[in-house]
């Protein structure tokens, strides 16, 4: 099935001369949901900023299924919803008013019962007349998720929709992402947390100076990329590791006193077993050992370390 | 065409406007009634009348006139540089809505707004001076294409602005110096002949003169020539917009 977003070539370089985008290529498939990481100044919010029609490219091309952002712009642009990284509102409009304001906007007639439903989906429904000013932060960021479902898209960004969210919200925002992508909205998000990315996303993009350093689905991603490691903790510190255990990749941390053994995960041998008899066989004993599975997060901060 | 948005933009900026009512129709209207009482009662009766219309009388044009541009200046401008201070712009420049669209539905309800003041205006004058409007029609005419007119220039100084500080600048400094010495309060007539050609430079002469010939058959200017400056300030800031949106000016980076 052709991608529902398309991006070729993208460019983008800040008239400071500042070059943000440095040539991304990605496509979105249709009804996922895709987490962009990156570091601060990545380029992340550049890239979704292009697409949304709010900056434009220097070179490249960006496809929102089929319609050209800028040949097509107006049917592109009716396809796609915004929630964007600052907490921007009407301060003086009640809820009803902002939400109702972007429908129209987005060239959609009114209708009250879509906005009620919309409103009941993210426990707004009874703020609906309250001002936007007199929201917490939370409430706030959920009329700006509001705004941009107002017009039902069919593509969802959200720029780091999590960001100041306490905990217990969080998790209600990750269930109401999940109802989304339920409900075949393409989702597109960004985020600092690598917790929200390995709960949520179907796929793992990282972007990193400019480009996209990979696109991976995310179980094959932490296959790939995810290690393992076994800790031993020793009776007797070593001061080196011993020349027998030469062929296994050894490290020696905590002073000695523990010998870390790193094994991939895709090998059907671990080779675990073979190491433990050797050690018994040249009586390096152990009072404890542990293994580890990298998380989403230490392969992001590999993969941006290796880049940079 | 996208008309929902139109009317969404027309409708939340109407929507501003009731809430500010106070500072915005009430404000105007209290300060024009001022205007009368000191120079059309208090003053006004030692002139004598110009052109065969009692001072009072001669004020009125002058005096709608004087709001309709400032506030039409300072609505506009203030409604667009809103969003982008507050940053809510990003929904206008992500929506499907081009130029065209977005400058009828943010122009059209400041225009609207300033129509309703200088009606008000004008019905607030009725108590205190007695006058007559010759052309209606043309009345009318001159009173949508000013408020349009500057409407626009508001638009192009929202956009421009980078800080509250310029927002008013242009209002303080250009804005109301010259709707003061545009023959409002006096014919340019009455002028030194030096400032009378100075006068000739200032754009809102020609509203002004165009609008009290309109009430009353005759005024400083020829009106084919009030008309005319008038479209072509217009025109003018008609091409100012157009250049904003095609270069993505202060709006797109």
């Amino acid at each position: 099935m052709q991608p529902i977003i398309e991006i070729r070539g993208l460019t983008k370089t800040y008239a400071s001369g500042f070059q943000a985008l440095k040539g991304v290529d990605l496509d979105i498939r249709r009804g996922e949901i895709l987490a962009l990481l990156g570091p601060n100044g990545a380029g992340k919010t550049t890239l979704i900023s292009i697409v949304c029609g709010i900056v434009r490219a220097t070179s490249g091309s960006v496809t929102v299924d089929g319609h050209d952002i800028r040949r097509d712009w107006r049917a592109a642009r009716s396809l796609i919803g915004l929630v964007p990284q600052e907490l921007t509102t009407e301060a003086f409009e009640s809820v009803w008013a902002t939400v109702s304001f972007s429908r129209g906007l987005f060239g959609k007639p009114p209708n009250p019962a879509v906005i009620e439903r919309i409103l009941k989906d993210l426990s707004l429904w009874d703020k609906k007349d309250t001002k936007v000013m007199a929201l917490s932060g939370g409430m706030k960021r959920r009329v700006l998720i509001a705004k941009a479902l107002s017009h039902e898209p069919r593509i969802l960004f959200l720029d780091e929709p999590t960001a100041g969210v306490d905990v217990e919200l969080r998790r209600g925002m990750w269930e109401m992402i999940g109802r989304l992508r339920d409900s075949g909205v393409t989702i597109i998000l960004t985020t600092h947390y690598i917790e929200e990315a390995e709960e949520m996303a179907n796929s793992i993009g990282v972007i990193s100076g400019g480009r996209i350093v990979l696109v991976e689905e995310k179980a094959a991603l932490m296959q790939k990329l995810g290690k393992r490691q076994l800790t031993l903790q020793l009776q007797a510190p070593l001061s080196a590791i011993p020349p027998e255990l030469a062929d296994y990749p050894l490290t020696l941390s905590e002073g000695g006193r523990e010998l870390v053994y790193r094994f991939d995960t895709q090998q059907e041998r671990t080779g675990i077993a073979g190491l433990l008899r050797k050690l018994g066989d040249h009586g390096i004993t152990y009072t404890n050992l542990r293994t580890e599975e990298s998380s989403l997060e230490e392969i992001f901060v590999n993969l941006v370390r290796e880049r940079a | 065409m996208n008309l929902h948005a139109i009317r969404a933009i027309y409708l939340f900026e109407l929507a501003r406007t009731w809430r500010t009512l106070a500072q915005s129709i009430a404000g105007p209207v209290i300060s024009t009634s001022l205007y009368f009482v000191v120079f059309g009662a208090a003053i006004g009766g030692r002139f004598t009348s110009i052109e065969g219309v009692s001072y009072g009388a001669f004020l009125v044009p002058g005096l709608v006139m004087m709001s309709v541009l400032t506030e039409s200046v300072s609505n506009a401008s203030f409604g667009i540089y809103m969003p982008r201070y507050s940053g809510t712009i990003y929904e206008l420049l992500s929506a499907p809505v081009s130029a065209f669209e977005t400058v009828i539905g943010y122009v059209g309800a400041a225009a609207t707004k300033s129509l309703i003041l200088g009606t008000l205006i004008l019905l607030t004058a009725r108590l205190f001076v007695d006058f007559s409007i010759a052309h209606p029609v043309w009345m009318v005419a001159f009173l949508v294409l000013t408020s349009v007119t500057f409407s626009l220039l508001g638009f192009i100084l929202g956009i421009w602005a980078d800080g509250w500080q310029k927002l008013q600048i242009v209002p303080m400094l250009i804005v109301t110096p010259l709707a003061f010495l545009g023959g409002s309060f006096y014919s340019i007539k009455m002028l030194p002949p030096f400032w009378q050609t100075v006068t000739l430079f200032n754009p809102v002469v020609y509203l002004v003169s165009g609008f009290r010939w309109s009430f009353y058959g005759a005024a400083d200017m020829p009106v084919a020539l009030s008309l005319g400056m008038t479209a072509l300030l217009l025109a003018i800031c008609l091409a100012v917009v157009w250049w904003i949106f095609r270069t993505g000016y202060k709006l797109k980076n």
